[in-house]
């Protein structure tokens, strides 16, 4: 079953772009990533399906419901950390946690406890006197804290350490095991590499490629690099070459198609040294962004 | 309703309520333990008043005053009791929902399984419960202060209570417009500012409608609509003007409950 459906999904602020034609789909327990720079539309799209802000065209569905008309209903199943957290500043760690906990049906007291000790958080101390990082902890928590069946993470991971990071890795990963979907928004590639199943690119409110992280990786392009003797350039410029560089004796390109064609190239020359190696999602991505 | 709304706002309200509750309790209480020194000297007062322009007095609402009467005096520092209860009551109203957005706790608020229409009544209902204290402190401390102090004069019961009784259509009038304006404006930073700016202003216009005799400025302003020494002098409101008020209150509400339904609640930008 689809847990997030979005279809043709379009938000302006006036007449400034949101988000453009969004259509989507997140299959239950899978952790699906949403990379794309800043300002592409991810926090948007994220703010829309909590019905923070209403669309323009277009529908989106969470969990099968319309998110416009059972909104309430549906975000007693859905935990939100937001990219850049706020809080009632004088209010305390565990009063913010406790009124977050009264709007579920949940005796959350063992949770909170648990969580954050593993997050290292001291639930006496007052939301202002906390560090950008400890806010974020905070925000972690909190979103966890009902043991929602839909994680909504926007830019997770900015302000914590890395040992937090991996911590926090752990958990969402232990959370997903529970059979938890996710829907994770982030301009780290990285990141997106380590956790994602299948990831969406947005780019100036379209998107531009949906695909299982492996195919993206695999199936698209290979990055070469050659060092032979008595090569031109310009030899391989060849139909599904991009990026071409060379730099003291080495080729360097990205090549989709025929690896064949590539490898016949190089039969005729002395290579000295050859790899052919997956590029890392962040060469996909900047290529594009290109 | 959601009760769990409801309590953190009126908590997060409990302070500035006790403070303006027992700041009105004192204006009431030394204030009208003034009077019978006023009560004694009437018609020196009366005389003195006369001096001034009938322009000056029109402003104070003091033309068909008489400050050696109980009623006449009480609805002389009622005025003043009605400009801080308008600055209360429009504070809380621009800071209902705009306080949320500007902090940018809306968005922990709103993700949370309520309706938009749950936070809007309940936050609404928490302001209307705090602003009921301070007016049942009102009540309290106006009874006491006559009792105590009303000497050998008397006065009448029934006009007291008409009265006091205009003070929660007055609190509701500014909440409300308060509200619809904190939601048609595109961000309200400060809360402060409007809130003074609309208490003020209202109770300027009341002033100059004294001065220029014009009848047209009557209809904006609250402190026309409930004009204190105008409801002693007759004992009685001006029904058409209550209405009135009674109407733009609900017409604001109405247009803040579609507003807010409708709301894009602005991002961290």
């Amino acid at each position: 079953m689809s847990i997030i459906e979005l279809n043709k999904l379009t938000k302006y602020y006036g007449k400034s772009r949101g988000i453009v034609d969004v259509s989507l789909d997140v299959e239950e327990g899978e952790i699906f990533g949403f990379i794309g720079p800043n300002g592409a539309g991810k926090s948007t799209t994220i703010r829309l399906l909590l019905s923070l802000i209403h669309p323009t065209s277009g529908s989106a569905k969470v969990f099968g419901k319309d998110v416009m008309t059972h909104g309430a209903e549906i975000r007693r199943d859905i935990g939100y950390l937001p990219s850049e957290v706020y809080y009632y500043e004088g209010m305390k760690v565990v009063d913010l946690l406790k009124y977050s906990a009264s709007f579920f049906n949940c005796d959350c007291t063992q949770r909170m406890k648990e969580l954050s000790e593993i997050m290292e958080l001291d639930l006496k101390r007052r939301i202002s006197d906390l560090s950008y990082g400890n806010r974020k902890k905070v925000g972690i928590v909190q979103g966890l804290l009902d043991s929602p069946k839909l994680l909504f993470l926007d830019e997770p991971t900015s302000g914590l350490d890395p040992l937090m990071q991996r911590k926090f890795f752990d958990l969402i990963r232990a959370e997903n095991e529970r059979g938890v979907t996710v829907f994770f928004s982030s301009h780290i590639l990285g990141e997106v590499q380590r956790l994602c199943n299948r990831v969406g690119i947005i780019r100036e409110g379209k998107i531009v490629e949906i695909s299982d992280i492996r195919t993206l990786q695999q199936n698209n392009y290979k990055k070469v690099r050659l060092t032979a003797g008595g090569m031109d350039a310009a030899q391989f410029d060849l139909p599904g070459v991009t990026n071409l560089q060379a730099e003291n004796g080495t080729l360097s390109f990205f090549f989709k198609g025929d690896i064949n064609t590539v490898l016949k190239m190089m039969g005729s020359l002395q290579v000295v040294d050859v790899t052919i190696e997956e590029p890392t999602l962040e060469e996909i991505f900047m290529h594009y962004y290109e | 309703m959601n009760a769990n709304i409801f309590r953190h706002e009126f908590r997060s309200r409990f302070k500035s309520v006790i403070i303006w509750s027992l700041s009105l309790a004192a204006l009431v209480f030394f204030f009208f333990a003034l009077f019978p020194v006023f009560a004694d000297q009437a018609a020196l007062m009366d005389e003195f008043l006369a001096k001034y322009p009938p322009q000056l007095r029109a402003a104070f609402g003091m033309n068909d005053t008489n400050l050696g009467s109980v009623m006449g005096f009480f609805s002389f520092l009622f005025m003043f009791v009605q400009l801080c209860l308008a600055i209360q009551a429009s504070n809380y109203g621009f800071g209902l929902v705009s306080i949320e957005e500007s902090e940018l706790t809306a968005d922990f608020l709103l993700s949370k399984p309520v309706s938009r229409s749950q936070v809007l009544v309940s936050k609404f209902l928490a302001a209307l419960v705090s602003l009921t204290i301070t007016n049942a402190v009102v009540w309290v401390v106006s009874f006491m202060a006559i009792a105590l102090f009303h000497g050998e004069n008397a006065y009448d019961t029934g006009t007291l209570v008409l009265l006091l009784t205009s003070i929660i259509i007055f609190q509701l009038f500014y909440l409300s417009v308060g509200l619809v304006i904190s939601l048609l404006v595109k961000r309200v930073r400060s809360v402060t500012p409007y809130g003074l700016g609309l208490a003020f202003g209202t109770y300027i216009l009341s002033a100059f409608s004294g001065v220029l005799g014009d009848v047209a400025l009557e209809y904006i302003t609250p402190f026309k609509h409930f004009e204190a020494s105008a409801i002693v002098a007759k004992d009685a409101y001006n029904t058409p003007l209550v209405l009135l008020n009674v109407a733009v209150t609900l017409v604001s509400l109405g247009v803040s409950y579609w507003l807010y339904l409708r709301r894009d609640i602005p991002a961290v930008s």
